[in-house]
């Protein structure tokens, strides 16, 4: 009976298998096996072109002891740890806010998510414009009777990660905040009747209740935000170029101008490498968590 | 590679050059608008001889256009033509087969005899072999001066740096900019690079750059360079452009009083309408030492495996060389031409000074000739964090020497 099963099941669904065909070769070469290549090729002092002639950690060395890169994961893991903080605290904030059974609620979604739909090159131009102090939000303020109004954070160093910031929560927040605000539709109506009859204020059902319900929704959000955070390139590059100086540099950064503008592959490929160690860092446990609880529970 | 090389002397000795027309695609990152004027002077040229050139122009400065030229080259989908800058920076793809050997054009037309100084023809040169036809010398240690400001103030225009630092104080008091300049690294690695010729003089440079001695380089007479330097970038505080033309226009409109920019500021000048030596005053060696590097542009043409193109390629090559060619260009470009034997009387004064200078034999290699573009990029970074921040003199210059150190 299994022997004539057998076959069957590799055959089930032939059509399905033979079209996801395409996709996993491209996993496999492209994604698989360019990062492999790269991890290996990172060992090697290659330059323009790469070449294998090995030179141990010497590229990861160098990289370590490089002011510019120690300043880019600087730079990242405040931007990270800020960016997460805020986008998380407010779009929960929002979701609640729109859950509370308000008029126009589509009306509201829309105008929150607007942002996320537009790229981060538009991100960064747009908001470059608005903090420029000559023509943005400075300028508007002067010309409405404060003259000693000062509002410029992208030309100073310290504070140059702030108006980053600013643009990449203005950019994000709409996005956690549909996903908290499903979270949110997914707690069942029965879990409030239950706490009003006990008497539990709203607030204290909202943290001790119903956020510890949506772990699954504050994970998700949790990883999504985490890996934009370390590949974030464009939104840079567009707003302040890694300016002033390296106040603004990312990793993304480095890798990009020692891959190409310095000619130093092995360079960028072993930062590069540093930056899917980081990726890896984050992702585990989330699969972890995710997948093996599933199982377990 | 053999049969191939053979049936480009096939096709260029059975078919006459200029019978049919090969469009050529020519890469290269002259975009603003005295770069675009002079480039339409190379295309007018190609054109008439028979060809036709098609413009690749790519925005953003060399740094943006190189990886696109490269990843072309090394992706299979090679351009006719491209520009680099003399020296190391087409290397690798020389030393990997993948640009053209013009050695017989350039025996042809003499370029070893005709091309002054020879240090560009060996920039070009590997294993023996010539693989670039340089087009002009473009020296980066100018300094560029707007009249008008320092007349306006009842100041005598300054004739060297230390005069201009001097006067910069009643220039910032009258509300301008002392100094433009843009914000991107190799801006300011630029200014650095024509300070230490400038203050630290010519023997130091060398030292340094050429017999690469790491003495020189934490000495204190380089000291006194980034000393010079940081005096600089109070100068230059409250300049946020980016661009380095953006920062010239600075000094066109009167906005700021000065750049260090190399001479390809000229044609920025020249496009506005000003006049050399009556609107704004050029300064080479920054008025303290009239020595110029000889860096500049080169073009390079990838092996296509075409033989129709090879032979246009090598009709663009011999042409770009030519006098004709040499003086109509960089009279746009601003550039001093990369021959000695042909007349440039109709240049302005700036240009003379460069002529002169080059004639005298003044020079110094540029360095991108001297140094990688690893050790380059580097250096550049260094000079923006330095710039733009508030580095010490000295942290600075033991940055510098590791840097140095690291490439050896």
């Amino acid at each position: 009976m299994s022997g004539q099963t057998r076959p069957v099941r590799v055959l089930r669904n032939l059509n399905a298998k033979i079209a996801a065909v395409p996709m996993i070769l491209t996993t496999l070469v492209v994604f698989v096996g360019g990062t492999i290549w790269t991890v290996i090729y990172s060992f090697t002092n290659s330059k323009l072109l790469p070449k294998l002639q090995w030179v141990g950690t010497a590229q990861y060395e160098r990289l370590w002891n490089n002011d510019l890169w120690n300043a880019a994961i600087h730079n990242l893991l405040f931007f990270g740890v800020m960016s997460m903080v805020f986008t998380i605290g407010i779009g929960f904030l929002l979701a609640v806010l729109m859950d509370q059974k308000i008029r126009f609620e589509d009306t509201f979604r829309t105008i929150m998510l607007y942002p996320f739909a537009l790229s981060f090159i538009v991100t960064g131009l747009v908001w470059q414009w608005i903090l420029d102090p000559g023509m943005g939000l400075q300028e508007v303020v002067r010309r409405m009777g404060w003259e000693s109004f000062s509002f410029d954070p992208l030309h100073d160093p310290d504070t140059v990660l702030y108006g980053l910031l600013i643009a990449g929560l203005w950019q994000g927040t709409g996005f956690t905040m549909c996903l908290m605000l499903a979270g949110l539709r997914g707690i069942d109506e029965d879990i409030w009747k239950a706490a009003r009859v006990d008497g539990i204020p709203r607030w204290k059902t909202y943290i001790f209740v119903v956020i510890p319900m949506m772990r699954p929704v504050f994970i998700t959000t949790l990883v999504l935000v985490a890996a934009g955070i370390i590949k974030l390139y464009d939104l840079v590059v567009a707003q302040t170029n890694g300016n002033p100086g390296n106040a603004s540099q990312m990793p993304a950064m480095y890798v990009y101008r020692y891959m190409f503008t310095a000619q130093n592959l092995g360079q960028g490929f072993a930062a590069s490498t540093m930056m899917l160690l980081s990726v890896l860092i984050v992702l585990i446990p989330w699969a972890y968590l995710e997948f093996g609880g599933k199982k377990r529970g | 590679m053999k049969t191939f090389k053979l049936a480009a002397l096939l096709a260029t000795v059975a078919v006459p050059t200029a019978s049919f027309a090969t469009d050529l695609e020519v890469t290269h990152w002259w975009t603003s608008g005295g770069e675009a004027a002079a480039v339409a002077e190379l295309a007018k040229a190609f054109d008439a001889s028979g060809d036709k050139w098609i413009d690749g122009a790519i925005a953003g400065g060399g740094d943006t256009a190189r990886p696109v030229m490269i990843s072309r080259i090394t992706g299979g989908d090679p351009m006719g033509a491209t520009q680099f800058n003399h020296g190391q920076q087409a290397l690798e793809l020389v030393q990997a087969g993948l640009m053209l050997d013009l050695t017989d054009v350039a025996e042809a037309n003499k370029w070893k005899e005709v091309i002054n100084p020879p240090s560009l023809l060996d920039s070009c040169t590997v294993d023996g072999k010539i693989y670039c036809a340089p087009l002009n010398i473009h020296s980066p240690e100018w300094l560029w001066l707007n009249n008008k400001v320092y007349t306006d103030l009842g100041l005598p225009v300054p004739a060297n740096w230390n005069e201009f630092v001097a006067s910069a104080a009643q220039v910032e008091a009258a509300g301008k900019i002392p100094l433009a300049l843009g914000r991107q690294p190799w801006q300011s690695n630029l200014a650095f690079g024509a300070l230490t010729i400038g203050v630290g003089g010519l023997d130091l440079w060398k030292s340094i750059n050429v017999d690469k001695n790491m003495d020189a380089a934490g000495g204190a007479d380089m000291l006194k360079v980034f000393q010079a330097a940081a005096d600089a970038r109070k100068l230059a505080a409250k300049s946020t452009v980016q661009d380095w033309n953006q920062a010239t226009n600075m000094v066109i409109t009167g906005e700021a009083a000065g750049q260090i920019m190399g001479d390809w500021a000229q044609g920025e000048f020249q496009v506005a309408g000003k006049v050399a030596g009556t609107d704004y005053t050029c300064l080479p060696g920054m008025g303290l030492n009239a020595y110029i590097s000889t860096g500049g542009d080169a073009f390079y043409f990838p092996v296509t495996g075409d033989a129709e193109k090879e032979a246009a390629q090598k009709r663009l090559a011999a042409l770009l060389v030519s006098p004709a060619v040499q003086v109509a260009f960089n009279l746009k470009k601003g550039s001093l031409p990369i021959r000695g034997d042909i007349d440039m009387s109709t240049a302005n004064d700036c240009m003379k000074k460069g002529l002169e200078i080059l004639a005298s034999g003044n020079i110094v290699p540029a360095g991108d000739q001297v140094w990688s573009p690893d050790v380059q990029t580097q250096l550049g970074d260094l000079q923006g964090q330095f710039w733009s921040g508030d580095m010490s003199a000295e942290d600075a210059q033991a940055a510098y020497v590791e840097i140095l150190k690291s490439s050896m």
